[in-house]
């Protein structure tokens, strides 16, 4: 699991919820980052087998660490950064887009 | 002899037609381009389409209408064949009119169409509350469209490995980067000089799309075809929302969402230009709004063989009497009857007389 | 960075657009954030991404974070997104400076949540001070060595790290050194991290053969072979790398051409020697085009900056000339370590193109190296149509993970070589943008 390799200080100061569980968060983290220091690993289901995967690369290329941002499907978890009270869930198959 | 038949062109057409003619027990062999030949059959939105065609021509509507009604056992057969599931759904489909002066135009092109198929062309206008009970989500502007039971869709792509496969699969013989460059005919054998070497047969087919005009020409017949690009977008998969096709909107059996398209002659250039794209979306999310959440992931310019009538050219070249040339536009309605008749027809010598309007001695002004 | 202040020093209008929420791109990520490890962990080259990032500010040219570029077309119309919203922005030149990724490494098992690639440890250290106690590093090339040094560095346990560079590479790569000697601070930087994770107490097992990661869920042990004989290790964490390749799906959508570079067994943008691509006035600079590295990616940024000043009007041939002799010179210089880096860290085919029939080539679709194999029996003639049949390279990530492999295996397949088989077609918008977002951008009906 991923750790903060300083010693915590209180620019730990965001909170967002992932599946009911609030993790924090330095500013400048991006969700992607955060979700791997909470020790979450496992952050999407594939659309088409199901299989659980996580981030790869953490910059951009390989889309793999897509989660649902407030309500929003695929997004690319690197690439946002955390704002506080954010609710971030798995991405659980194919996007709903529906009327 | 390199064959019984030599097939010119890997796409669509003539991969169903080699296909056709090696059901019927001829030795062929198919010449196939490189990687990023102008394939039109890869850049297909994948209708199996009658309520758009032939509004001009009785004989073309009817020759599409024969193909979709094959279509159901040409799928079920080249699955049981090759494994390759074609998708092919027909629940109809639907031409969305976004205005009252839309909607008035469509319908007379329908009765049009009835009329002259003798009623064999069916359809029903529909009013918005019947549009509605069709599909769910249609915006505002929405006023109603044209439905068609005979319509109905399939994967483009799947088709053409599942005739690649069945074609492989019975026999056939295929040669990569096979560029034709020269073409003769002397005491009944067609020669072609290839980058692939010298071939011969007794039969040939031209059916290269794109590279249909310049093969012909080496036979003495002239075929006016040019390309005609087409944008398509297509998003990221989706869940199933839309069973039913529309003219400028399909979702496919992966759930990606497939929009277009344009009708462009810029010549061989299959780029996509972000002002036409953008035109098309804006079309397809007036139609159903909550599509702009849906991710777009990929855009192509899809070149397409067109006639200056948008008709199919079937024809003979003068040089010999063992040559047929095929180029149409909406390959893979009409592969099931490419697959069947046609290439029964071409076996025989001969081409089908439902299609002898389709010669391109329409286009020569005498 | 480098070409945006060479750029607006001349005084023209520049603007860099990034998809990063701040500058220094992937080598010198996180180089203005607070967060970050800090140079004694990283080092001082890190450091001087720095004095690029202060020069940048300070130059005058427009920096947008978050600025997504989804499409360039050869008229040079920008096609951008930022938060949620499409632009099209023209310009008289770009220079495309989008870097470069990690080569795929397919294995089976890479799939598995925790395994992450070197360059996702390297930026979870520089952007986050985050670390992953007790991993496996495992795979060939310089950036293998440095992220095992920078945990080294900064107190995180590692767990072994696995070295796959055949032994006979060094045989190899040896023609190369005499003009390596030359470069031989670099050199001697990469065996003085080699030693001092060793010094450490790390395990560091060279002449590793194939390797597989195993797990339910989630990785737990990597699997190799070495003499012969099969290890397990556990880890919930591993870290793969098997050097970089350029990105070159911006370049491939917009149309320039490329080549395929065979000493580094990947694309490469063909360009002059200023950087201009085969479509005038757009240039490309740094990985991006071929594998460099940070130095040399600066010296090119500044060079295709005084190319396309001089093809804007800007700036006198001649006087393109004198400034750029000297950069050109620097350049080459920061070359010379290339052709033996490339030799010594060519990865080993095995885990280039998997014999096992079961691993995942394309992540994005699922599709194995077993179907890559089945649908290349039916004869294709290049990646485009396999794409079209099996569905590889039609997700999300548009081939960017497995490029190179479907190349790889098809050559294989058709007995030809990777160059004349191809590559996939990409095509705009390189990176998703909704319906709503160009829709937006139509006109009147």
């Amino acid at each position: 699991m991923f750790t903060e390799i300083t010693a915590a200080d209180n620019s730990t100061n965001l909170a967002f919820t992932f599946e009911g569980r609030m993790i924090e968060a330095r500013v400048g983290m991006t969700v992607a980052a955060a979700l791997l220091a909470a020790g979450e690993v496992a952050t999407r289901e594939t659309p088409i087998s199901g299989n659980p995967r996580g981030a790869y690369c953490l910059m951009g290329v390989c889309f793999e660490c897509l989660v649902m941002i407030d309500g929003i499907a695929n997004q690319q978890g690197c690439m946002v950064l955390v704002r506080d009270g954010m609710n971030v869930s798995r991405q659980l198959g194919v996007a709903v887009v529906s009327p | 002899m390199n064959a019984d038949v030599i097939v010119i062109g890997g796409g669509m057409v003539g991969s169903a037609l080699a296909f056709g003619l090696r059901g019927q027990g001829l030795d062929t062999l198919m010449l196939d381009e490189g990687d990023v030949a102008f394939r039109a059959a890869r850049g297909n939105f994948g209708l199996v389409w009658v309520q758009s065609k032939g509004f001009d021509c009785p004989e073309y509507a009817a020759w599409t209408r024969r193909s979709a009604d094959l279509w159901p056992d040409f799928s079920s057969e080249m699955t049981e064949l090759t494994g390759v599931e074609l998708q092919h759904q027909r629940p109809g489909g639907l031409h969305v009119c976004l205005s009252d002066g839309e909607f008035a135009a469509r319908a007379a092109q329908m009765s049009r169409l009835h009329n002259h198929s003798g009623g064999e062309f069916r359809y029903e206008m529909l009013d918005r509350t019947a549009l509605d009970g069709m599909a769910k989500g249609f915006g505002p502007e929405v006023v109603g469209g044209s439905y068609s039971p005979l319509d109905g869709h399939a994967n483009p792509l799947y088709l053409l490995r599942a005739l690649q496969a069945g074609y492989k699969a019975c026999g056939g013989r295929k040669i990569l980067d096979a560029h034709v460059s020269r073409i003769t005919w002397r005491r009944g054998v067609y020669r072609l000089q290839t980058a692939r070497g010298d071939m011969e047969a007794p039969k040939l087919v031209i059916a290269a799309g794109l590279g249909t005009k310049p093969l012909a020409a080496m036979l003495g017949l002239d075929t006016p075809i040019n390309p005609l690009r087409g944008q398509i977008l297509v998003t990221e998969r989706c869940a199933p929302f839309l069973d039913l096709p529309l003219t400028l909107i399909r979702q496919t059996g992966e759930g990606s969402v497939l929009m277009g398209d344009s009708h462009e002659e810029v010549g061989f250039d299959d780029g996509t230009r972000w002002e036409v794209l953008a035109g098309i979306v804006a079309r397809a999310r007036r139609i159903f709004p909550f599509l702009d959440s849906a991710r777009i992931v990929r855009s192509w310019g899809a070149l397409r063989p067109y006639s200056p009538d948008g008709l199919p050219i079937y024809d003979r070249p003068p040089e010999g009497d063992g040559a047929f040339v095929a180029s149409v536009h909406s390959g893979v309605t009409l592969a099931a009857i490419h697959a069947s008749a046609m290439a029964e027809a071409i076996a025989d010598g001969r081409l089908p007389d439902e299609v002898s309007v389709l010669k391109a001695e329409r286009f020569h002004v005498h | 960075m480098a070409a945006a202040v060479t750029a607006a020093e001349a005084g023209a209008k520049v603007l860099v657009l990034d998809e990063q929420p701040g500058p220094g791109g992937q080598i010198y990520r996180g180089i203005e954030a607070p967060g970050g490890a800090g140079d004694t962990v990283l080092g001082v080259e890190y450091h001087h991404g720095r004095t690029l990032s202060t020069a940048l500010r300070n130059s005058g040219a427009g920096y947008l974070p978050g600025a997504t570029v989804w499409q360039v077309s050869p008229q040079r119309e920008i096609g951008v997104s930022v938060d949620g919203m499409a632009r099209i922005i023209t310009a008289d030149a770009v220079i495309i400076a989008t870097g470069a990724m990690e080569r795929p490494f397919p294995v089976p098992g890479w799939t598995l949540p925790g395994v992450m690639s070197v360059g996702a440890a390297q930026i979870a250290l520089k952007a986050h001070g985050l670390g992953a106690p007790d991993a496996v590093f495992v795979g060939t090339g310089p950036l293998l060595y440095l992220i095992a040094h920078q945990y080294v560095r900064a107190g995180i346990a590692v767990k072994a790290v696995l070295d796959t560079t055949p032994w006979h590479r060094y045989l190899t790569a040896a023609p190369y050194l005499p003009g390596a000697l030359l470069a031989s601070r670099q050199l001697l930087k990469g065996l003085g991290y080699m030693r001092a994770i060793r010094q450490a107490g790390v395990p560091f097992i060279k002449g590793v053969g194939s390797i597989s990661i195993a797990g339910n869920g989630t990785a737990d042990a990597i699997r190799y072979e070495k003499s012969g004989h099969l290890h397990e290790l556990a880890a919930d964490h591993i870290f793969v790398h098997q050097g970089v390749v350029p990105n070159v799906n911006l370049t491939r959508a917009t149309g320039c051409d490329h080549l395929w570079n065979g000493a580094q067994e990947c694309w490469r943008v063909v360009a002059d020697t200023w950087g201009e691509t085969s479509l005038a006035g757009i240039f490309a600079a740094g990985d991006a085009t071929h594998i460099g590295g940070a130095l040399a990616a600066e010296h090119e940024g500044r060079l295709a900056a005084l190319a396309a000043l001089t093809h804007t009007g800007r700036l006198d041939p001649s006087v393109r000339n004198n400034r750029g002799a000297p950069i050109h010179q620097a350049l080459a210089r920061e070359m010379r370590l290339r052709p033996f880096l490339d030799a010594l860290f060519r990865p080993p085919k095995v885990h280039r193109v998997p014999a096992d029939d079961a691993t995942i080539v394309c992540r994005c679709e699922e599709v194995t190296a077993g179907d890559i194999r089945r649908t290349a029996a039916l004869g294709c003639p290049g990646p485009n149509q396999l794409k079209s049949f099996c569905r590889a390279g039609m997700g999300p990530c548009q081939g960017r993970l497995c490029s190179l492999t479907v190349t790889e295996m098809l050559a294989e397949a058709n007995n030809a070589t990777p160059g004349a088989v191809g590559d996939y077609r990409r095509r705009p918008p390189v990176k998703p943008l909704t319906v709503g977002e160009l829709a937006a951008l139509a006109g009147p009906d």
